[in-house]
């Protein structure tokens, strides 16, 4: 019990302090966590209104695919990451491995999914009409796409908070493409496992409870979007 | 929205740094806090940047044997011996040595304080069926344990009182604290937490206990990708007085005694090896 | 009727869905002005054949033709569907304001804010729903929600517009009032519309002209008039609330008046045939005339019989009256005439009607 306390009073001394290397770890975090959510987002709304919006053969396997994708363990993830771009690697030529472009790439892989998965299950749970009457407006195929995803921004928006709360938290896949590197490739979930691991667990709970301060404002900021446009 | 995309642009071309170098080295050496203080000044003098990756000795060998790391600092000298032996490494040297501990309740249920060697420690705690954490996770502090139970004749695979944490030294220790079971640990790590933990040294000094760590670059004819002006120039500065004297003093102000004895040159003999 | 301009026509349309051919419509023409209801029960195709002509829905054959040109590439289609505005059984409003979804199509139409602030201040004003403008699409009525999505389809000031079932899923007295303002705003604005209901006397009050659909095809077509009182078949008959439909034999012809054997009676219609044909004799409920006793020279119609009242059912404005004459016979009567004629179950009434009243189908042997 006591570790904790002392947990969280590291933490408001790191933060009134602004102790340089948690800035940058946390400052890392976000960047890294941010993008990968950013990527997600474009590519997972897209393709998730594509899927959802299309009739074909196989539709419902590609949805559960994507499904699937959803649970898609990011140590797993992380390993076929790092196998694909070791030096001697398919991709090795990148040159990307133990570098934080790694580690977005990899949250990205993470981060995709969940946001499609969502999408297509927003996009699906709209009036089945809707599409014809948004057509009957006059709108062109761009336009009518463009109103649907408008029309879902409540759960799409919690699918996009999903993917970041999926990749801000997790550690498997970044330590073992970004490498943990002191000043470079460290993050916060990162920095906590290995101060456990060092048995420095007053510093690894001051580091939880700032990332999960962290998490709580970026879905605080997110949750405002979502709601913002809802008149009362 | 556009904010957020010029912000993404700014991690992403840190892909390639000026003349990397990728360094595999042990959980327990980047812990004990030594190359955060030799690394930036190889960095400032050499001009590369060094990706420590921090692993155990199994996987840093791994990784200089599939050419996924430039050089290697590790300390599991039999297995260093047979990764130079199959070609791997092109240059292998001796950079430092510190020792490891036997550590323990104070309590000392098996009674291995009065032990006057290591193989005698073990084999006081096998009798006793006293427990014993072992890391398990073929790092170069489970390798010297596995020789320890080798050299004593005991083989606690499966045993009721030998667990494997697979866990890191650091958590190890705290598992054996907390359990009050044996363990042993590298003394710098252990230095470390002391004050938390609650455990005793109740082994130390044999000379079987002692933890030499070399320095090896991986062989660029095997793995043409590596870099092997990089790997020369880190090894190079391990073994060179400014380094040598750095590893010396590391600790001394804040334990009272050096973590690491740089060894650079000595031949391994007068080791006791 | 006749001269005003053709604005929309299908040839040859049929849609197949799983397999099977849901709509077969070889012929269909729209003129200006015009109001077409479409009736039919659920399933006949209604639904199906306005998303064809609307360009929602491709059909497996035929052509759409706009005022005699056809529509055939993407970019006409979509040039078409500027052109018209479709209401739905469901409003599928936006999660918006009532202003920003009545705006919605012309933001689609990228017209400018003043422009859109007129045109839907206006159309609010058209519907009666200019207080409501910056209330929550969510927070409406089922009544308000509908005026809403008509005041979204007429903002657009459409060429034609297509409904579809506009009305159904509303209570009566919301139903009425609807119906009452879209009938005002038809008139006011003369669009041509297109009409799907099951609700006949909606179809009657609203169209020019009714078509009755059924298994995906167009059955009868014409003057909603003549379709309520001369049914093409038995299901039309049916539809359109011929209470009356039964079987009989032909047994004379002569002048133009045919004598038919029904049940046990003769009964004289105005048609033509020959002896020994069979014919579905038909007549509306609303002709039957229900006197106490026997009429006697007191009226004109031809045929009178004495019938035994089996039950009298209250329907609200008018009251059903089930009768027995050797052949069953269901007529209309409002409350106060059951009420001056004391009619019940058991009572002994005469019945009369006009052989000029009766509608014959006629049955092919």
């Amino acid at each position: 019990m006591e570790l904790i306390y002392e947990g969280i009073v590291k933490a408001i001394t790191l933060i009134l302090t602004l102790d340089p290397e948690v800035l940058n770890i946390t400052w890392l975090s976000l960047k890294v966590s941010g993008t990968a959510t950013l990527i997600s987002l474009f590519l997972g709304i897209s393709a998730g209104t594509m899927l959802a919006l299309a009739d074909f053969p196989g539709k419902r396997l590609l949805v559960s695919l994507v499904n699937t994708g959803m649970g898609l363990p990011p140590v797993v993830v992380g390993l076929f990451v790092t196998v694909f771009l070791w030096r001697n690697g398919p991709l090795g030529f990148l040159e990307i491995l133990y570098t934080p472009g790694a580690m977005i790439l990899a949250q990205a892989i993470i981060a995709t999914p969940i946001v499609t998965g969502i999408t297509v299950a927003s996009i699906q749970n709209l009036p089945a009409n809707l599409k014809l009457q948004i057509l009957a407006l006059g709108a062109s195929r761009h336009q009518m796409v463009w109103i649907l995803i408008k029309e879902a921004r409540l759960p799409l928006l919690a699918g996009v908070m999903a993917g970041f709360g999926g990749v801000i938290s997790e550690v498997g896949a970044s330590i073992m493409v970004g490498g943990n590197i002191k000043g470079y490739s460290r993050v916060l979930t990162t920095a906590t496992v290995m101060e456990t691991g060092r048995g420095n667990f007053d510093m690894a709970i001051a580091l939880s409870l700032i990332l999960m301060l962290l998490c709580f404002s970026v879905n605080y900021l997110l949750t405002r979007i979502q709601q913002r446009e809802r008149p009362r | 929205m556009l904010f957020l995309t010029i912000f993404a642009g700014t991690t992403v071309p840190v892909a390639a740094a000026p003349k990397a170098l990728i360094l595999a080295t042990t959980t327990s050496t980047q812990d004990s806090g030594l190359l955060d203080v030799l690394i930036p000044i190889f960095e400032k003098e050499s001009g590369y940047f060094v990706k420590t990756i921090a692993v155990g000795s199994g996987q840093a060998m791994a990784m200089g044997k599939k050419g996924e790391a430039d050089v290697l600092l590790v300390h599991s000298p039999d297995d260093e011996k047979k990764f130079m032996a199959e070609g791997f490494g092109s240059a292998r040297r001796l950079v430092m040595h510190n020792d490891f501990v036997i550590l323990g309740p104070a309590s000392d249920p098996a009674k291995i304080r009065s032990a006057k060697t290591s193989a005698e420690t073990v084999k006081r705690i096998s009798k006793a069926g006293a427990l014993f954490l072992s890391r398990g996770d073929n790092s170069g502090t489970h390798a010297k344990e596995k020789k320890l139970w080798k050299s004593a004749g005991i083989d606690p695979e499966g045993q009721k009182w030998y667990q494997q944490t697979g866990l890191g030294m650091g958590e190890t220790l705290n598992v054996a604290a907390e359990k009050k079971g044996y363990t042993l640990a590298d003394r710098g790590t252990y230095l470390t937490l002391k004050k938390r933990l609650g455990l005793e040294i109740l082994v130390e000094r044999d000379s079987s206990l002692l933890n030499v760590y070399h320095v090896i670059e991986v062989n660029p004819a095997k793995w043409p990708k590596v870099n092997r002006a990089g790997a020369k120039a880190f090894a190079d500065f391990m073994v060179s007085k400014k380094a040598q004297g750095i590893i010396g003093r590391f600790g001394v102000d804040k334990f009272g005694s050096a973590l690491f004895f740089p060894d650079a040159g000595k031949k391994p003999e007068s080791l006791g090896m | 009727m006749i001269d005003t301009p053709m604005l929309l026509e299908g040839r040859n349309l049929t849609v197949t869905r799983g397999g099977v051919q849901v709509l077969d419509v070889p012929e269909f023409s729209l003129r200006e002005r015009e109001v077409l209801s479409l009736i039919g029960p659920n399933g006949s195709g209604k639904s199906t054949l306005l998303l064809t002509l609307a360009c929602l829905l491709q059909p497996a054959t035929g052509e759409i033709l706009y005022r005699g040109e056809q529509i055939l590439s993407e970019h006409s289609q979509l040039l078409h569907r500027r052109r018209l505005a479709m209401v739905f059984q469901e409003p599928l409003l936006f999660d918006a304001t009532v202003y920003d979804n009545v705006a919605a199509g012309l933001k689609i139409r990228h017209m400018t804010r003043s422009e859109i602030k007129k045109r839907v201040m206006e159309t609010l004003e058209l519907v009666n729903l200019a207080p409501l403008a910056g209330r929550s699409a969510r927070k409406l009525s089922g009544g308000e929600a509908q005026r809403a999505s008509l005041a979204r389809a007429f903002a657009i000031k459409p060429e034609m517009i297509f409904l579809d079932e506009p009305f159904t899923a509303l209570d009566p007295p919301t139903r009425l009032a609807l119906t009452e303002d879209l009938e005002r705003i038809l008139r006011e604005t003369g669009t041509t519309a297109v009409l799907a209901t099951h609700d006949r006397l909606e179809a009657l009050r609203l169209s020019s002209r009714m078509a009755v659909v059924s298994g995906g095809r167009i059955v009868q077509s014409g003057p909603p008039a003549e379709v309520m009182h001369h049914p093409a078949n038995e299901m039309v008959a049916a539809f359109v609330g011929m209470e009356n439909v039964l079987t009989a034999e032909i047994k004379g012809a002569s002048e133009g008046m045919l004598t038919l054997l029904l049940g046990d009676h003769t009964v004289e219609v105005a048609g033509s045939g020959s002896p020994g044909e069979m014919a579905v004799f038909c007549i509306r409920p609303e002709n039957v005339t229900l006197t106490a006793g026997d009429p006697g020279g007191a009226t004109s119609a031809r045929n009178v019989f004495s019938a035994t009242i089996t039950r009298v059912i209250p329907m609200g404005v008018y009251s059903k009256i089930l009768l027995e004459c050797g052949f069953s016979l269901v007529a209309y009567l409002t409350p106060q005439s059951v009420g001056t004629l004391h009619l019940e179950e058991g009572k002994q009434v005469h019945v009369s009607f006009k052989a000029t009243a009766v509608h014959l189908i006629r049955t092919c042997k």
